[in-house]
């Protein structure tokens, strides 16, 4: 049994609380809703966020072990000179976009480079050609890479909201509801009783008077008598 | 849209340095202090995404949830040189039984 509200059981309150637990009832239902609309988009985005984890992954394994090799064999302010200035940079334009009322980033990448310069920002011989690979390798994940960050972001904000959503159905569904519902019992019961009271009352009152009534004519008949 | 964003890198020196070639901007950062200052700065600054290498997430982990409910920015984990330890896709199964409050994806497997 849910406690009851601490309001006093007139009239007017049973209104309010009717009026009250009608619109946490459409609430609930709307935000129930909500709630298993957004488990569905959820899931579907965290299974493309998993496989795409997975193949973003092994690239980057394999770029950056191909990385690793490259340092092994060049000497360690080489390879520094050889990167530190890059010919190219990426900007990122970001966007929103809106899941059932989750503002998702939408990520749009622009790589600014120009055409007449090589990627490689260093000199061919002056560096092994492992880490001419290992660049191109990782150049060519980057925009899965910035896919990924876009889908593992919507997620997790989704996750938050839904988390959020999920409270809130419970709280309304096993707290507020129940508990109106019993105090709107409660003031219906009082009023009832504090009628059968009345009632009561208006009886008694009757028959106390037809008893006098009854009482004073039969005294003037004994007195006649 | 007018303004750019920018994607930052963190992590070690060895894992990271690559990425610079590509034009992202990266940042070596090994001590929790360090990591931690490094993503708030970063995160200040127009930011967009940030990539961070798994080992450098475990020491700042508190900093990293501090993020994970805002738009922006996002930080993703990457492997670091010495490849996946399996943490980045615990950070999908975390936000699945966020959500669900159970962990239905990764069972089967």
């Amino acid at each position: 049994m849910a406690q009851r509200l601490n309001v006093s059981p007139t009239r007017m309150e049973l209104t309010r609380l009717k009026a009250r637990v009608k619109v946490a009832r459409r609430g609930h239902k709307l935000l129930k809703d909500k709630r298993d609309e957004m488990v569905r988009q959820f899931l579907e985005l965290v299974r493309e966020n998993r496989a795409l984890r997975e193949q973003v992954e092994v690239k980057i394994t394999a770029a950056l072990q191909s990385f690793v090799l490259t340092r092994a064999v060049t000497p360690e302010q080489k390879l520094e000179e050889a990167i530190m200035i890059p010919t190219r940079s990426v900007e990122l334009e970001v966007g929103k976009k809106n899941v059932m009322s989750v503002y998702c980033p939408v990520i749009q990448y622009r790589e600014v480079y120009d055409a007449d310069v090589s990627p490689y920002p260093y000199s061919f011989s002056s560096t092994s050609e492992q880490l001419d690979s290992a660049i191109q390798n990782l150049s060519g994940i980057l925009p899965a890479m910035l896919d990924l960050a876009e889908k593992e972001k919507s997620c997790q904000l989704l996750a938050d909201e839904i988390e959020k959503t999920r409270r809130r159905v419970n709280a309304l569904e096993y707290v507020m509801i129940p508990q109106m519902d019993d105090t709107i019992r409660y003031i219906k019961m009082k009023l009832d009783e504090d009628e059968r009271g009345s009632r009561i009352r208006l009886m008694k009152v009757k028959d106390m008077i037809a008893e006098r009534d009854r009482q004073e004519v039969l005294a003037r008949y004994a007195k006649e008598a | 849209m007018s303004v750019m964003y920018k994607i930052g890198v963190v992590g070690e020196r060895d894992a990271i340095l690559g990425f610079k070639s590509l034009g992202l901007d990266v940042f070596a950062a090994y001590e929790e202090e360090e990591i931690s200052r490094t993503l708030n700065t970063l995160a200040r600054n127009d930011y967009a995404v940030i990539f961070i290498t798994e080992e450098t997430a475990m020491k700042a982990k508190e900093t990293i949830d501090k993020y994970t409910s805002r738009p922006f920015p996002a930080i993703i984990l990457i492997p670091g040189a010495k490849g996946s330890t399996g943490i980045g896709m615990m950070a999908i199964k975390e936000s699945v039984e966020k959500a669900i409050g159970t962990d239905i994806l990764f069972k089967e497997d």
